[in-house]
């Protein structure tokens, strides 16, 4: 019977100018303070970087070590972005891209050659994303729950196809792509996977209904089923495009150590969160950004590769990777408190 | 003899909330061992009242006095210490936690001042509820086990737990069968008896006739009649002192003629049990139809039910003559179906997002090809529909929570608009909403109408149905009990239906 008071207007959270016509000029003027702020943190890195080892930091086999090691979590990051957007949360990234990676190496698998690897991983990566949406979508469970569980039985299922034994990779062509032969203008290929995969994802987020009832779904998923929008299917949808996105890493994660292990992508999905969560997606959904997601890698890799030039031990690193999320999030806090 | 002062005497209590002054001046007497009941419609300030009764609100002004001395009501531990227990119509009970529990919360027996002594937790209870007509309720089951009714009766045993003076029941018989109701009664009986006094609201009249003493009835923020004798105050009076109103509605005229042809939609036989009874109703193009009722009437039930976003136990909805999936929300919105639900920021509303995407969440596929969306064209169609019903600012860029009440409820017909339903269901359209707004929504309904669309509305405020419908149905618990065109209702009579059934005489 009492009214409720709205919500006291917050002056200082940038209004997104959505739904106006496209303007290339205006993605620059567009470009909001977190965004902004997110590469202002990055300069600093590399300037911090810069200062204290300035030949090994800036030189461009780091930086594209750098690079590549961002690629493979990017490209998980990205998956779980729209995941998180939709109010959900995938736990099991780190176990999935464990799984397809031991799965596409197997010694059989590899008589198929670099395509049979390629699709092994691919498949398994979205027949686990498969199972979590399903459970999640239509079997009502907690996507925490469901996720979880996907993470323990993925793990223990690498486990068993590799008896805990590393596989080596034995294909030239894919060998070969980890090579500095195959950079493109100094661009390692992962690096370019990545980027065609932040493309795609952003305009995914951005530019498609996709995108729009990711959003709506985690923004409001009763208003969203009320406006006809079939949120189910939509869920299914997000956790197969997580799964894809975890295959395609695994890829490159194979790529990149020419072998699968049970133990890769161990804690993917802490860092995949971390960086969607620094970069500005809201882990109650309704709002993500890909570019975010992105750059909040970028600076967690960062971060790692300067420490570990300085020769700083990785628990230092975890130490300063924990306050960098607690004070996001705050800054997070004031910014959207306006909802 | 000197008369003893009331124990419980508020007097000029206002309370006021952003935009909305709840309480204007309220008094209020309860003697002790009374029923004193509260009346009013929706929004007349009964529950704003008994919270800061409850010590939930604090009022802006006036003074409240417990047996003849001024107190403060800080908190509701405060309210509590007095004596003063409220059963809320929503229970407040941990519904994994125990009877014992739940009674005790708070003020649980210890020894050595934390360890909880549940076996004497569970023997008070035990006792409370056998006092109260319940032994049959075990003290170490687990309150989510219960039904309404035992739930309701275990609210009353906390209520009890503590050194009670005063019980402020608020709807209490709402949930209950008519055979708990008489328990009910029987309750309220044995604690006047026993000096207990009980302040009671309740839409229904005939309770209020029996087990009422006196009478206070608000409206608008206002006491407009206090302590009117309970059982001898004619129906009419009551009635009477409920609606009339200060501020008037301004509705647009109807049109002249009746729509004639086929209706576009058509409900035949649609029940809920426990809901709504089986329900028939058409409506035409161009035509209001209203649903009258009170909270609890089943008249949001329905028109969810309609719209698929619940399943129906039985009966059908045909939209053009065309029978709907029952409990599909895609399969009546295809068939052009449009909510504007009840709680629009819970239910309609993408509150981080703009008006523009708001209002074209639901026709995407008109501006996307292979999903790929043309920006350009939503922008220009959410201008178009948005600027048709006069939606401010007039800008559909900005985020949709900066709007008020009336442009966010726009921003909803603005979706349906642009999606070319036929058939909007409209559930209490000016909740929330500034009185001056009301008349520019009700216009753009009328319009909207006229323009060839069915409108099936929903609302609580009998002036708005009979002002802005063509054709009434008059809901009570469930079931239609009246059906008329809405010239030939007022609101004395709707009001006499509701409430008791049959229309007064």
């Amino acid at each position: 019977m009492t009214q409720h008071a709205s919500p006291p207007r917050d002056n200082t959270d940038k209004v997104p100018p959505v739904g106006q016509p496209p303007s290339w000029r205006g993605l620059f003027a567009r470009a909001d303070v977190r965004t902004l702020s997110l590469l202002g943190v990055l300069a600093a890195l590399i300037l911090i970087g810069g200062i204290t080892k300035p030949d090994e930091f800036l030189d461009t086999r780091n930086l594209q070590l750098v690079l590549t090691q961002a690629s493979v979590i990017g490209v998980v990051t990205v998956g779980m972005t729209f995941v998180i957007t939709s109010g959900g949360i995938d736990l099991s990234v780190g176990a999935i891209v464990a799984l397809a990676s031991v799965w596409a190496t197997t010694v059989a698998t590899q008589d198929y050659g670099f395509a049979g690897v390629l699709f092994t991983a691919v498949i398994v990566g979205v027949g686990c994303g498969l199972v979590n949406g399903l459970l999640i979508a239509y079997g009502g469970m907690v996507p925490f729950i469901a996720t979880l569980a996907m993470l323990a039985s993925a793990r223990g299922l690498a486990l068993q196809i590799t008896d805990g034994k590393t596989q080596i990779v034995t294909i030239g062509s894919i060998l070969d792509l980890g090579e500095r032969d195959a950079y493109v203008l100094g661009v390692p290929p992962l690096v370019i996977v990545f980027a065609v995969v932040t493309i795609i994802g952003w305009l995914i987020l951005n530019r498609t209904t996709f995108g729009r009832r990711t959003v709506a779904v985690g923004g409001n998923a009763e208003a969203a089923r009320l406006a006809g929008i079939d949120v189910r299917r939509q869920r299914l949808y997000l956790y197969l495009l997580s799964g894809l996105c975890c295959g395609i890493a695994a890829f490159l994660l194979i790529i990149l150590s020419g072998s699968g292990q049970n133990t890769n992508g161990n804690l993917y999905e802490l860092d995949a969160i971390a960086a969607a969560i620094i970069g500005g997606t809201l882990l109650s959904g309704g709002r993500g950004t890909i570019t975010g997601s992105v750059l909040g890698v970028l600076i967690f890799t960062t971060i790692t590769n300067i420490f570990a030039l300085n020769n700083l031990q990785s628990d230092v690193q975890q130490i300063a990777k924990g306050a960098i999320i607690v004070a996001a999030v705050l800054v997070q806090r004031r910014t959207a408190s306006s909802t | 003899m000197a008369p003893e002062p009331p124990l419980l005497s508020m007097s000029g209590i206002t309370k006021s909330f952003p935009g909305v002054r709840a309480l204007d001046g309220v008094d209020l007497d309860v003697q002790a061992g009374e029923v004193h009941c509260l009346l009013g419609q929706n929004g007349a300030g009964k529950s704003t009242l008994i919270k800061v009764l409850a010590g939930a609100h604090q009022p802006d002004t006036g003074s409240i006095r417990w047996r003849g001395e001024e107190v403060t009501l800080r908190s509701p531990i405060a309210a509590m210490r007095l004596g003063i227990a409220t059963i809320y119509q929503e229970l407040d009970l941990v519904e994994h936690l125990s009877v014992a529990e739940n009674v005790h919360l708070g003020h649980e027996p210890t020894a050595a001042g934390f360890v909880v002594r549940g076996r004497a937790a569970r023997a008070s209870t035990a006792r409370l509820l056998k006092r109260l007509g319940h032994p049959e309720i075990e003290p170490a089951r687990l309150v989510g086990q219960l039904s309404a009714a035992q739930q309701q009766i275990v609210s009353m045993a906390r209520a009890l737990s503590h050194d009670v003076r005063l019980i402020v029941m608020d709807e209490p018989s709402a949930a209950l069968d008519p055979d708990e109701v008489d328990n009910l009664f029987r309750i309220v009986g044995d604690l006047t008896a026993d000096g207990v006094a009980v302040v009671y609201i309740s839409h229904r009249l005939e309770e209020i006739r029996r087990i009422g003493d006196r009478v206070t009835v608000l409206k608008d923020g206002r006491a407009v009649a206090g302590g009117l004798p309970a059982k001898s105050t004619p129906t009419r009076e009551v009635v009477a002192l409920m609606t009339g109103r200060n501020v008037e509605y301004v509705f647009p005229d109807r049109p002249a003629s009746a729509p004639d042809g086929a209706p576009v939609l058509e409900v035949r036989g649609l029940t809920r049990r426990g809901e709504f009874e089986p329900l028939d109703l058409d409506v035409h193009p161009g035509e209001i139809v209203g649903l009258a009722g009170l909270v609890g009437s089943g008249r949001s039930e329905i028109l969810e039910t309609i719209y698929g976003a619940r399943k129906a136990d039985a009966g059908q909805v045909r939209v053009g003559g065309r029978a709907l999936r029952s409990g599909s929300v895609r399969a009546a919105v295809r068939a052009g179906l449009g909510l504007a639900p009840e709680e629009r920021k819970a239910q309609a509303l993408l509150m981080l997002e703009s008006v523009t995407r708001n209002v074209s969440v639901s026709s995407m596929s008109r501006f996307s090809r292979g999903g790929w969306i043309d920006r350009r064209s939503e922008a220009g169609a959410a201008r178009a529909a948005t600027r048709e019903l006069s939606l401010r600012p007039d800008n559909p860029a900005v985020p949709v929570r900066t709007l008020s009440g009336g442009n966010q409820q726009k921003a909803v017909l603005a979706r349906w608009l642009l999606r070319g339903c036929r058939v909007l269901l409209l559930d209490e359209p000016t909740r929330g909403v500034d009185v001056g707004a009301r008349a520019e929504l009700y216009a753009v309904i009328r319009r909207l109408a006229d323009e060839g669309l069915a409108v099936l509305l929903v609302s609580s405020e009998v002036p708005e149905v009979l002002g802005l419908a063509d054709r009434v149905l008059v809901l009570r618990e469930g079931r239609v009990v009246h059906r008329a065109p809405a010239r030939e209702l007022d609101e004395h009579r709707v009001l006499d239906l509701v409430m008791e059934g049959s229309p007064a005489s």
